[in-house]
C-alpha cells in the first residue's frame, strides 16, 4: 500500500456513521490473478491433444494474462468499496477473484459470508420467465419457500419490466435483465454484495433506485464491491474507492479524493462540466 | 485515509490468516466441509423440488403435445425396438411376453439413461447461476436426477396399463417397484453426480456419452433375454452381463409385474442392487463433493 499512500494525503473523512463497526468482511492478502486464453490455435491432431488432457498440460498457443498483481486490502462491514480504472486494470478479475470464482496464484482472499457477483449480461436461466427466475434465484440462496412468497410482490415491483416479468429471460433487452438480476440479488441482506457494471444498462430512474438500494444495504451491514466506469455512479454510492491500473493499486482512499484523482488524470473536462451541471456526468 | 491506514495495520499486527480466523471468515470459494455440505444441499431441497418442475414444464413448451410427450417418447422408442428386433430379428423367442418384457426393460433403462445424459450437462447449463449466486452445486445433477425419475414417473402409467393389456394380473409382486425404485434412483443418482465433475471439466463429454450409452443398452439384455443369448457360453459371461446395474434394475422390475418373465433371477441379484446403488452414491457424492471448487471457473 506505499503507492497509496505516497500519492494521497491524509484526510478526517470517516463517516461517522459506521466509525464503530470495523468487522472485516473481505480481506485480500497480496493476491496475484492469473487467468488464460486459448491463443492461435495450434495445427494439434486429435492424439496430442488426449496426450495433454492425460498429461493435464496446457494446449499449446495458451497465454497467461496476469491480471491482478498483487493487491492487498481489507473491506469492513457496511463499507460500499468503488473499483475504477481503465479497461483492462483488472477490476472484473479481483471480483471474480472475491466471489471465489477463481483461485488466486498467489496470495489469499478471505471472506465472511457467501458473495453474490452480478455481472453483465449473463441471465440466471435463460428459458425460464422472469417469475421462475425470482422464485429460483430466490431458492437458490437459500430462502424458504415462505420467504420467497414474502419478497416476490416486492422484486417484481422493484424489478418494474411490466408485463415481460411472465416472458423467458432470453427475451430481455439487457437492461431488463439487469434489473431483474440486481432485485433477486439485492431481496436478501446478504454480507457481500460484488456488482459488475451491472447497473450501467439500466435507466436513469433505475439507476437511483437500486443506488438507493445499495446504501439501503450498507446500512444493514452489507458490504458492496461496485465497479463501475460511471463516476457519479460511483461518487453517489461508495464511501471508498480504490483505483487499479495494470493490475495494481494506484490509490485506495475516500470516494471525493480518488475519483477526483482519477479525472484529473483521464479526463480533465469532465469535471469543469461535472461543477457546472453535478446531475448529468455520468456516462 | 483511515480505511487504508486500518487495514494495513491489520496486515501487519495480524497475518491475513489469523485476521480471517478471527473474524470467522473462510477462503472465497472454498468447499465446505462434506457434513456442511450436506447440510447445506438439504436446505436447498426446495430449489431442488422447483428446478424440476420448472424445468419439466419448459421441456415440451415449444411442442403441440407438450406434457404428452414425456409418455410418448418411450412409447415410440419401445414401438421402434418391437419392430426392429422383436418382429425382424426375433428375439422375442422364448420371451413368453415380449410386449411387457421389452416396454419395462426399455423405460427402466431409460431413466438411467436420462439421467446420466442429463446429469453430464447439469454443470455446464447452469453456469450463469453458478457464476451469480453461492449455493451447493450438487443441487443441479440432484436435480436433472429427480427430472429423469418424474419422466419415468409419467411414463409408468402408460406401463402399468400395457402390462395389463398382455394379460398380466395385478400381485402382490407389484409392491417391489417401489423398492426397486429407490435403489435404481440411488444409482442414477450417484452416476449422475459423477457424470457431472467430468462434463464439467471435460466439454467434449456430452459429444462422447451416447455412444458409451448406446453401447451399455445393447449390452444389457434389454430387447433380448441375456439368458438365452449366453446359451453354450461359460456361466461367468452370463453372470456378469446379469449383474451389470443396467440389466439387474429392469430386470428386477420385470420379475415383480410379469408372471413369468422368461427367465429365473440371478442368485445375489438384490444384494448387487444394494451394492450398486449405495457404491454409486457414496462415490458420486464424494467425487462431486471433491470438485466443488472448480465449478464455475475458468
Amino acid at each position: 500500500m506505499a503507492v497509496a499512500d505516497a500519492t494521497t494525503p491524509l484526510p478526517q473523512a470517516e463517516p461517522a456513521t459506521r466509525a464503530e463497526d470495523r468487522t472485516p468482511v473481505v480481506v485480500i492478502d497480496d493476491v496475484h490473478l492469473v487467468y488464460r486464453v486459448a491463443g492461435r490455435r495450434s495445427r494439434a491432431n486429435a492424439p496430442a491433444a488426449l496426450y495433454r488432457m492425460l498429461r493435464r498440460e496446457q494446449a499449446p498457443g495458451t497465454r497467461e494474462i496476469h491480471a491482478v498483481q498483487g493487491v492487498s486490502l481489507v473491506a469492513y462491514r457496511g463499507e460500499a468499496v468503488g473499483l475504477i480504472g481503465p479497461n483492462g486494470s483488472g477490476k472484473s478479475t479481483l471480483l471474480r477473484g472475491i466471489a471465489g470464482l477463481m483461485a488466486p496464484a498467489k496470495g489469499a482472499i478471505y471472506t465472511h459470508g457467501d458473495p453474490a457477483l452480478l455481472g453483465v449480461g449473463a441471465a440466471l436461466l435463460n428459458d425460464m420467465t422472469g417469475e421462475r427466475n425470482i422464485e429460483l434465484g430466490c431458492l437458490a440462496m437459500g430462502m424458504t419457500p415462505e420467504e420467497v412468497r414474502e419478497h416476490f410482490q416486492g422484486i417484481v415491483d422493484f424489478a418494474d419490466i411490466g408485463e415481460f416479468i411472465s416472458l423467458p429471460m432470453n427475451t430481455y433487452s439487457s437492461g431488463m435483465g439487469a434489473r431483474l438480476r440486481f432485485s433477486i440479488a439485492a431481496a436478501k441482506t446478504r454480507d457481500i454484495l460484488l456488482i459488475d457494471e451491472a447497473l450501467a444498462t439500466g435507466d436513469a430512474s433505475f439507476r437511483r433506485k437500486s443506488e438507493n438500494r445499495i446504501r439501503e444495504l450498507v446500512g444493514q451491514a452489507g458490504t458492496i464491491f461496485l465497479v463501475s466506469h460511471g463516476l457519479q455512479v460511483i461518487r453517489d454510492t461508495c464511501s471508498r474507492v480504490v483505483w487499479l491500473e495494470k493490475g495494481k493499486i494506484v490509490m485506495d482512499g475516500p470516494t471525493e479524493q480518488v475519483v477526483d484523482a482519477y479525472e484529473d488524470k483521464y479526463d480533465p473536462q469532465a469535471r469543469t462540466k461535472a461543477a457546472k451541471h453535478p446531475a448529468e456526468s455520468s456516462i | 485515509m483511515t480505511d487504508v491506514q486500518d487495514s494495513t495495520l491489520a496486515l501487519e499486527r495480524l497475518s491475513a490468516e489469523e485476521l480471517a480466523t478471527r473474524f470467522g471468515m473462510a477462503r472465497a470459494g472454498a468447499r465446505p466441509p462434506l457434513s456442511t455440505y450436506l447440510r447445506d444441499l438439504w436446505g436447498r431441497r426446495h430449489f431442488v423440488v422447483s428446478y424440476t418442475r420448472a424445468s419439466n414444464a419448459a421441456l415440451y413448451s415449444n411442442s403441440f403435445l407438450g406434457q404428452i410427450w414425456q409418455v410418448l417418447t418411450p412409447l415410440l422408442n419401445a414401438a421402434v425396438y418391437f419392430l426392429i428386433f422383436g418382429y425382424l430379428l426375433k428375439t422375442k423367442k422364448e420371451i413368453p411376453n415380449y410386449i411387457g418384457f421389452l416396454t419395462i426393460g426399455i423405460f427402466f433403462f431409460t431413466y438411467m439413461q436420462n439421467s446420466i445424459i442429463h446429469g453430464a450437462r447439469s454443470v455446464t447449463n447452469n453456469i450463469n447461476i453458478i457464476r451469480a449466486l453461492h449455493f451447493p452445486r450438487a443441487s443441479l445433477p440432484l436435480g436433472t436426477t429427480a427430472i429423469a425419475f418424474q419422466q419415468l414417473l409419467a411414463s409408468l402409467c402408460a406401463l402399468l396399463p400395457i402390462v395389463l393389456l398382455t394379460g398380466e394380473p395385478v400381485r402382490w409382486t407389484w409392491l417391489l417397484l417401489a423398492p426397486i425404485l429407490l435403489l435404481e434412483s440411488l444409482f442414477a443418482l450417484g452416476m449422475a453426480l459423477i457424470i457431472a465433475r467430468i462434463g464439467a471439466a471435460i466439454p467434449d463429454t456430452s459429444q462422447f456419452l451416447p455412444f458409451v450409452l448406446r453401447t451399455w443398452l445393447y449390452m444389457s439384455g434389454i430387447f433380448y433375454s441375456i439368458t438365452v443369448f449366453t446359451k453354450g457360453k461359460p456361466e461367468w459371461v452370463r453372470v456378469i452381463l446379469e449383474l451389470n446395474p443396467g440389466a439387474l434394475y429392469p430386470e428386477l422390475a420385470r420379475h415383480a409385474l410379469l408372471v413369468d418373465p422368461g427367465s429365473k433371477l440371478t442368485p445375489h441379484v438384490w444384494t448387487a442392487a444394494i451394492g450398486w446403488a449405495v457404491f454409486a452414491v457414496i462415490v458420486g457424492l464424494l467425487y462431486f463433493w471433491h470438485g466443488e471448487e472448480q465449478y464455475g471457473r475458468g
